[in-house]
């Protein structure tokens, strides 16, 4: 009894009935159903084995190494050497300080935008599927073109934000948003928050449909008010998949560098690079041997980053349970 | 709670939402005017915010200075062949991870869940290297196989996702009418699974086609590029042409808005299903 039970529970998609067929018969279909497996896995491993876990891992070797493309002569193992080199790049700490800079200052207002839209979008009203479908759209262009769509409109000369601020009396002369530092930083983030505010209604607006309406009643029944529901029933109840939302979105964004590449390539002298946007920079000088140090830091960093991320959310569940 | 709204907070809903339902399509709209202006009145004051005269001359000239009709084929001959070979190889892979427990399951699947995390962008050089082997650099078809790893694993989570919505049941009668088992995926859950495929495929075709990095480190012929590659030459150049620029634009990002139109529904169903359950 309890040897069936175990091979029901290793093989929930048997056949109802093959637990009771013959021995010999119930092995034949197990080779055969590894050979399914196998059979159905291989293209697919073949493919991301190939082009996306060889490179990744054949060239973590070369961040130890003295790989330049432009002198292939001596790729000699130099050991952190390449880590030195970004360390004492002049430009390491503003680049570091730019990444949170655009993670931190894109991230909060594109959740906090996201989550009053997810909430304001849970009453029925009567254009709601045609209202999703249109703020929908940032999502169908690339993140490069959206660079593309921001730096004209951030245009110092001919741009329209400077048009309108002007007609609004709020700017006397155009700002050249782009080539002053500050002001481009301001000017990416703003792009990458236009962009990533559906990203947040949508899932958030999943997880609040998810929520039971029986809370709600209980809470109505006992006089509770809106604001007391929101905090009291709504953000307990979806607080674990909102940060879980928000982690995957903040090793997304960290790892984007579409739109800066599009609007400022890093420009104006290094100072709108983030680590991602350099990296690729660096790629195309032909140093390999840095910029996949440089890969290796952005995975420590994102690892350890979601580990105590993972550990206060964990904590925090305990606390409150 | 959502039944009763007073009248100042239905004012405040619906003043927030229209304003950003009106930030989300200037930029669209901006990029359209401006490809339709003449260059003189892109570029004079005051702007005007409906042109004064239409003009395709933009369009024309794109055609005619650059190649552009050649990125296009480029870019859809590569995101057209990568995207149907991705989706049918998830198509597999996804099954058997949706219908099959075995041990390395979980490590599959979080292997597919990492490439999501770390970009494929981040082995940009050894993966130049590895085609410069392969003797597949400045070729389409080599471009082709890199996409292809690129898109299977969201895909292969994406249909994974649906076909936990078709029920076992369903294969296994066909199955005891005698049909095998890639018989029965294919002639009796694919139909029912069809807008779900079909959602995955447009998904890859779009990433396919607005892919930047990749395309840009392994093409370096002009006959060879595809639009964001074109594109990504333009904006580089010390001096650039914000008129053939938006009409690219424009052009650019047409087909993935009407594909996307089409597919919204199903594209969030496979994006939300994981994260809420999870």
């Amino acid at each position: 009894m309890s040897r069936q039970q175990t091979t029901l529970k290793e093989r929930p998609s048997t056949r109802a009935g093959a637990p009771a067929a013959p021995r010999a018969r119930r092995r034949q279909f197990t080779t055969r159903r590894g050979f399914v497996i196998l059979a159905f896995m291989l293209p697919a491993a073949v493919f991301v084995g190939v082009f996306t876990y060889y490179p990744m891992i054949a060239g973590s070797q070369m961040a130890f190494r003295n790989w330049n493309l432009t002198n292939l002569t001596d790729t000699s193992w130099i050991g952190l050497g390449n880590f030195e080199k970004i360390l004492a790049d002049p430009s390491f700490g503003t680049i570091l300080g730019n990444t949170v800079l655009w993670v931190v200052a894109s991230i909060v207002p594109q959740f906090v935008i996201g989550f009053a839209i997810a909430l304001w979008l849970r009453r029925r009203f009567r254009f709601r599927g045609l209202y999703q479908a249109l703020i929908f759209f940032p999502w169908a262009i690339s993140g490069f073109l959206i660079g593309i769509l921001f730096r004209w409109m951030f245009n110092g000369e001919f741009g329209v934000i400077n048009d309108v601020l002007k007609k609004l009396g709020l700017i006397e002369t155009g700002i050249p948003w782009l080539a002053e530092p500050s002001s481009a930083m301001f000017a990416v983030i703003v792009a990458n928050v236009w962009y990533g505010v559906t990203f947040f209604a949508i899932m958030i607006l999943a997880a609040l449909q998810s929520v039971p309406d029986e809370l709600y009643e209980a809470g109505a029944l006992d006089g509770a008010s809106k604001a007391r529901m929101l905090f009291q029933i709504t953000i307990p109840t979806i607080s674990t998949t909102l940060a879980l939302t928000v982690l995957l979105r903040i090793i997304w964004i960290f790892n984007f560098p579409d739109i800066i590449w599009a609007m400022t390539g890093g420009g104006p002298a290094n100072q709108t690079h983030i680590i991602t946007t350099w990296m690729i920079n660096i790629t195309q000088r032909g140093d390999y041997g840095m910029a996949s140090a440089l890969g290796l830091l952005v995975v420590a960093i994102l690892l350890i980053f979601s580990a105590f991320y993972l550990m206060a959310l964990r904590g925090k569940k305990e606390v409150t349970a | 709670m959502i039944n009763v709204e007073s009248m100042p907070a239905r004012i405040t809903r619906i003043a927030f939402l229209a304003i950003w339902l009106l930030l989300t399509l200037f930029p669209l709209y901006w990029i359209v005017i401006t490809s339709f202006k003449t260059p003189g009145a892109i570029f004079s004051f005051p702007l005007t915010y409906w042109p004064e005269e239409f003009t395709l001359a933009n369009y024309i000239s794109l055609f005619e200075k650059a190649d552009f009709g050649v990125y296009v084929l480029n870019s859809f001959i590569v995101a057209t062949g990568a995207s149907t070979v991705a989706t049918l190889i998830s198509l597999l892979s996804a099954y058997v991870l949706a219908r099959f427990e075995f041990r390395s399951r979980t490590a599959i699947l979080m292997a597919f869940l990492v490439t999501q995390m770390i970009p494929a962008f981040i082995a940009l050089g050894p993966l130049y290297l590895l085609m410069v082997q392969l003797k597949l650099v400045d070729d389409r078809f080599g471009l082709l196989l890199v996409y292809i790893a690129v898109c299977i694993p969201f895909c292969t989570i994406m249909l994974r996702g649906f076909f936990a919505n078709v029920p076992d049941a369903l294969e296994e009668a066909a199955m005891i009418d005698g049909c095998s088992r890639i018989g029965a995926l294919f002639r009796v859950i694919v139909p029912v699974m069809k807008p779900g495929i079909v959602a995955a495929f447009i998904f890859n075709f779009v990433n396919c086609w607005n892919e930047l990095f990749l395309s840009v480190t392994l093409m370096n012929k002009d006959e060879n590029k595809t639009i964001p590659t074109a594109l990504n030459g333009f904006i580089s150049s010390f001096n650039i042409d914000w008129a053939s620029m938006s009409a690219a634009a424009v052009l650019t990002i047409l087909p993935t808005m009407i594909l996307f139109a089409f597919a919204s529904r199903y594209i969030v169903q496979g994006l939300t299903a994981g994260a809420v359950k999870g």
